[in-house]
């Protein structure tokens, strides 16, 4: 399909670029474009205005802070993957990003992108939430620091104003945590069918994907786990308290079935890691 | 007919060269239809249904006609009187079947979501688009039909003016007392229920096409991705009544088609008219999505099969009857596809007694047609799940069941129960082969490890053997099934002054390196480097007239009219050099590209001297018409009847119900290879579009005959991901029908690979009770038919 009419600015600073979304009602951030171009070609999305951020300066890259990991939001899914302080310090996200998609998506997309999507299909934000990760957003008032949990409001819905842009991630060094992430799709270049991040860092995080109609924690999976429960006991609570959507690839109730085999996965292999 | 090894290396014929085609593919240089860029050329888009069954109650083109650049739009109705004739099927298999009217543009009523109901005219591609989406149709919706099993009760029927949905039966019944007979005295009974789900083609490259007009000349130039230039050429005069003397069609380098360009379309045709019309070029490229819902899709069956067998298996009959979908309307051999395998379900089996009966029904979905394979993968299935069901049934292994049931190779040219006279094949040869190689004992002690240890990962190994026929064929048995053409090809092979060589052929290859294996074919009966044979074909001015690519002919007949036309090129050189060589025609031997005289090998003359003197005709033998030329059409005395076995080994996760592909061996015998590269080339991609019917695609379409899914992030064309490396290897059984010994590869991997798969998938799941399962085997299939086993 053909994409509907619309204008487009290439913003050369963070500051244009927040000025640029803030000029036009239904303006867009477009970064590595591979969630916002199949919208508009499919025409779910029909921004008037695209306001190209690809190209500010200072947006990609890694950055060790002390106590956290900065990554950019520019940085591309291949360059996360292959980041050896990434590898370092939350070797969770060198595994998620190198299963995204095929290596064209990861060579395009982007973690801002993934992350401001807010695609419950998505995997970046599942491991952000079980690594307790935070985001910093720029907008017409400055900058703020939202943290993951109260990030994912709802299907493709964030707490990020429209005229706001997110600048980085920040993740907490975990170089000790055990952790494991899962996957389970048909094929290597999809989505996953469900997904989960787990991190065990004294307590037990478990970031879900394709579980809600936002990306979620597995809430009840891991207070069975801080009241004691073995993983195969926590794993039958994964679902507890969610509506997984229903699709071609799996009905809701197969959905809350794999996240259990999923989750259990995931705990035993934190376990050994 | 024995087993015989692959031409000796010296030989260009049976050599493993690598495609002359690739290099221009691979860099981009070829021109696909996309790439055509025509000069002032008109843009237009399609309006589409998005239901699936209504009537037009108005269609208002004003918003479209304000969209800047939208230089006309045209309904059904404004377009009525341009068409000489509908949209055409060629294949009306009975006397009395039923065919709807198929117009480009639908008129009164629509019946399948993507139903073309208008069309926009623009200065670009997306103000034609634009202008697409502004035109306002109101619909009165209808109850759809989506259901074979509706469409059959009639309960609504689709095209009112013929007053039911079912378009035809027909039969292929030579003895229904010895098939009632074998099943009263039979000692085992199984039936087999299976549905062939719909396939979306899904060629690398979408259709598309450009007219490009000259009002003054008259001509009118057609560029399609077509696997189909000739019969298009002629079924466009027919519909648009313009002169087949004043239409010229080009297939560019097409990338891909399997059967999904094997057709012809409203666009082509709308294409024609518009340019006629409005005496400006015309252009259309397909999006995906619009590919998904208005190019034909593939199977779409239901099939009830059942054997009787004696105390030893040994099958005694089989009785089949189909329920075929052929969507809304009959595309150009849509009721043929369920007749390509009527002749089949016996398979590979000597089987004395047979009844098949085939009823097709309108439903309000995407018309079906034929897809790599067409009828025969359908009927390879259901005769090759059967025969494991029947192993099960009197307990031995499935590979002993086939033993047990083979046509023995001495009983070669054989005389099937259906009618067919099979040429040549060793089916049990290619089995023990096929065993061997993929390591089949080894497997079995490891799967019996695996059951006994309970593990959640079980391991499945399936087997299947197959036989098809190929190379369409015979122009007298198209008659008797009342195709409305023949099976001949047309070659024309041409030396060139310098010596160079043309071949010009009436097949046209979309990606089946035609370019190589004609060349190899030619350059070894004239004993020349394939690199001075140049092969033209796609366009009907070079090759005026030839029957196209489809149902694995090319080779089969196509090239065997270039190895004709060949042969009677060197018998006039021959006459040539023996003139000039003032010899005896009989005392000239022709080795290596050279005429010698026997016995004094100092007389000699290379073919590019005696092109040279073809050329001149300075000094021909009295009477001798100049220049060396010769051509070929070629009429096949019969089918080829290529063959095969596949393993299949699936690993299957019964927590998640994930099937993985561990390793998958093809051993295919398609006769003399002409270039064993090639061969494995389709071997790989046909057993990769096998499996991806088996595990991972479907056309799913709602209740309301909706399609779900229309882009390739829901339907599911598996990757090199998905793949283990298969495992290939070959028999060499030549067929006797034809000079060069060859019988067709296009589609042998597609049928032999999809049951080799499901018996695998049950194979694994037979511990839990399973015996059966859909296609494709999903992960949600595969772990529901465990918990449901398990109640
Ligand atoms: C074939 C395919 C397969 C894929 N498979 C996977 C997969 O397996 N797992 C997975 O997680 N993802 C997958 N993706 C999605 C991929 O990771 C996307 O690239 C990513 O989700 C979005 O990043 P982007 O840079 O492309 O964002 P864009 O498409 O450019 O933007 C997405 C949205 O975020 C907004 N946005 C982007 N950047 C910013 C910013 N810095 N500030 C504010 N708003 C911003 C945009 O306005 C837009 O609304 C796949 C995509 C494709 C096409």
């Amino acid at each position: 399909m053909i994409p509907a009419k619309f204008d487009y600015a290439r913003a050369s600073s963070v500051e244009e670029a927040v000025r640029l979304l803030s000029s036009e009602e239904d303006s867009k951030a477009l970064a590595g474009g591979h969630s916002l171009l199949p919208l508009m070609r499919l025409r779910i999305a029909a921004p008037t205005l695209l306001v190209d951020i690809g190209r500010i300066k200072g947006l990609s890259g890694v950055r060790d802070k002390g106590d956290a990991v900065g990554i950019g939001a520019l940085t591309r899914h291949a360059d996360v993957a292959s980041d050896a302080t990434v590898g370092r310090e939350a070797p969770l996200l060198a595994k998620v990003a190198s299963q995204i998609g095929d290596p064209q998506v990861r060579h395009r997309g982007t973690f801002g992108g993934s992350i401001a999507h807010g695609d419950p299909a998505s995997d970046l934000p599942a491991a952000c939430l079980a690594l307790g990760a935070s985001f910093v957003a720029v907008g017409p008032e400055g900058e703020r620091v939202i943290p993951a949990d109260d990030f994912f409001q709802g299907f493709l819905t964030t707490s990020l104003e429209a005229n706001e842009v997110l600048t980085e991630i920040l993740v907490p060094k975990a170089a000790g945590a055990r952790w494991s992430f899962q996957k389970f799709n048909r094929r290597a270049q999809d989505w996953a069918i469900v997904g989960c991040a787990v991190v065990q860092n004294g307590l037990t995080r478990i970031g879900l994907v394709n579980m809600e109609a936002a990306p979620v924690r597995a809430k009840g999976a891991e207070e069975a786990l801080a009241d004691g429960a073995s993983a195969g006991e926590a794993a039958g609570h994964a679902s507890d308290g969610l509506e997984p959507p229903s699709d071609l690839n799996a009905s809701s109730e197969f959905r809350r079935h794999l996240a259990s085999v999923l989750v259990r996965r995931g705990l035993e292999e934190a376990g050994k890691s | 007919m024995t087993t015989t090894e692959a031409p000796p290396e010296e030989r260009v014929f049976g050599q493993r060269l690598l495609r002359k085609e690739d290099p221009e593919l691979l860099t981009g240089e070829a021109r696909f239809v996309a790439d055509v860029d025509v000069h002032g050329a008109l843009y237009i888009a399609l309006v589409r249904s998005t239901l699936a069954h209504a009537r037009i109650v108005s269609i208002d083109v004003g918003p479209a006609l304000e969209v800047p650049g939208v230089t006309a739009v045209f309904t059904g109705a404004d377009l009525e009187q341009e068409w000489a004739g509908p949209l055409p099927c060629a294949w009306p298999v009975t006397e009395d079947m039923k065919a709807p009217t198929h117009l480009p543009l639908a008129v009164g009523k629509v019946c399948y979501t993507g139903d073309a109901v208008a069309v926009v005219v623009a200065e670009s591609e997306y103000q034609a688009r634009d202008g697409a989406e502004a035109v306002v149709v109101e619909y009165e919706p209808l109850p759809p039909v989506v259901d074979l099993g509706d469409a059959v009760s009639d309960r609504v029927v689709i095209h009112e003016d013929l007053g039911t949905n079912k378009s035809y039966t027909w039969e292929l019944s030579p003895d229904a007392e010895a098939v009632d007979r074998a099943f009263a005295e039979a000692t085992h009974r199984v039936h087999g229920h299976y549905i062939q789900q719909r396939l979306i083609p899904a060629a690398m490259e979408p259709r598309g096409v450009v007219v490009i007009p000259q009002p003054f000349g008259g001509e009118y130039t057609v560029i399609s991705a077509t696997q189909i230039p000739h019969i298009l050429k002629v079924m466009l005069a027919l519909t648009s009544g313009i002169s087949e003397t004043s239409i010229r069609v080009i297939a560019p380098a097409v990338g891909g088609g399997f059967g999904s360009k094997l057709d012809v379309y409203a666009e082509e045709l709308l294409s024609l008219v518009l340019a006629r019309r409005l005496k400006r070029p015309i252009r259309w490229i397909e999006t995906r999505s619009e590919g998904t819902q208005a190019t034909i899709q593939g199977r779409g069956q239901i099939q009830d099969i059942e054997l009787a067998a004696d105390a030893d298996g040994r099958i005694t009959a089989i009785r089949v009857k189909l329920l075929a979908d052929m969507g809304a309307y009959l595309q150009l051999v849509t009721p043929g596809v369920p007749l390509l395998g009527a002749f089949l379900y016996a398979g590979v089996y000597d089987v004395p007694a047979y009844s098949f009966s085939c009823t097709s029904v309108f439903t309000n979905l995407t018309p079906t047609d034929a897809y790599r394979g067409a009828g025969r993968p359908e009927a390879t299935y259901a005769i090759e799940r059967a025969i494991d069901q029947l192993a099960l049934e009197v307990g031995v292994d499935p590979a002993e069941i086939r033993r047990r049931n083979y046509i023995k190779p001495d009983q070669f040219p054989y005389n099937s129960v259906a009618g067919l006279v099979y040429d040549s094949g060793n089916y049990v040869g290619s089995l023990e082969k096929a065993l061997d190689l993929s390591g089949y004992g080894e497997l079995r002690k490891e799967q019996e490890r695996r059951r006994e240890q309970n593990d959640p990962v079980q391991l499945g190994i399936g087997l299947s053997t197959y036989m098809e026929m190929c190379g369409l064929a015979p122009s007298r048995v198209l008659a008797s099934l009342r195709y409305v053409a023949g099976g001949w090809e047309a070659a024309t092979v041409r030396l060139l002054p310098t010596g160079k060589v043309q071949v010009v052929t009436g097949t046209s290859p979309h990606g089946q390196g035609h370019e190589t294996s004609w060349s190899q074919i030619a350059a070894d009966r004239l004993g020349v480097s394939p690199d001075d044979v140049e092969v033209l074909h796609g366009d009907t001015a070079v090759s005026p007239y030839g029957l196209d690519s489809y149902g694995s002919r090319s080779l089969a007949v196509g090239g065997v009219a270039v190895a004709i036309a060949t042969d009677r090129v060197i018998e006039k050189a021959r006459q040539i050099a023996a003139h000039q060589l003032e010899a005896a025609e009989e005392d000239l031997e022709f080795t290596a590209g050279t005429f010698r005289v026997k016995g004094s090998p100092e007389k000699s003359m290379p073919l590019g001297a005696v092109a040279f003197e073809a050329f001149t005709a300075h000094n021909l033998p009295d009477g001798m018409e100049p220049n060396l030329e010769a051509s070929s059409h070629f009429d096949p005395p019969n089918f080829t009847f290529p063959f095969g076995t596949h393993v299949c080994v699936v690993e299957i996760d019964t927590e998640t119900g994930g099937v993985r592909l561990r390793g998958y061996t093809a051993v295919d015998d398609c006769g003399n290879q002409v270039n064993p590269l090639i061969v494995e080339g389709q071997v790989h991609g046909g057993v990769v579009q096998g499996v991806a019917q088996a595990l991972f695609e479907e056309a799913s379409y709602d209740s309301q005959g909706n399609l779900l899914t229309s882009t390739l992030v829901d339907y599911l064309v598996p990757a090199a991901s998905e793949f283990p490396s298969l495992t290939t290897g070959t028999t060499v059984t030549p067929s006797p029908t034809n000079l060069l010994g060859v019988k067709g590869v296009g589609e042998a991997g597609t049928i032999g690979a999809a049951p080799a798969v499901i018996n695998a998938v049950c194979d694994a799941l037979s511990p839990y009770g399973i015996h059966d399962i859909d296609m494709p085997a999903t992960p949600e299939r595969v772990w529901t038919a465990i918990q449901e086993a398990a109640r």
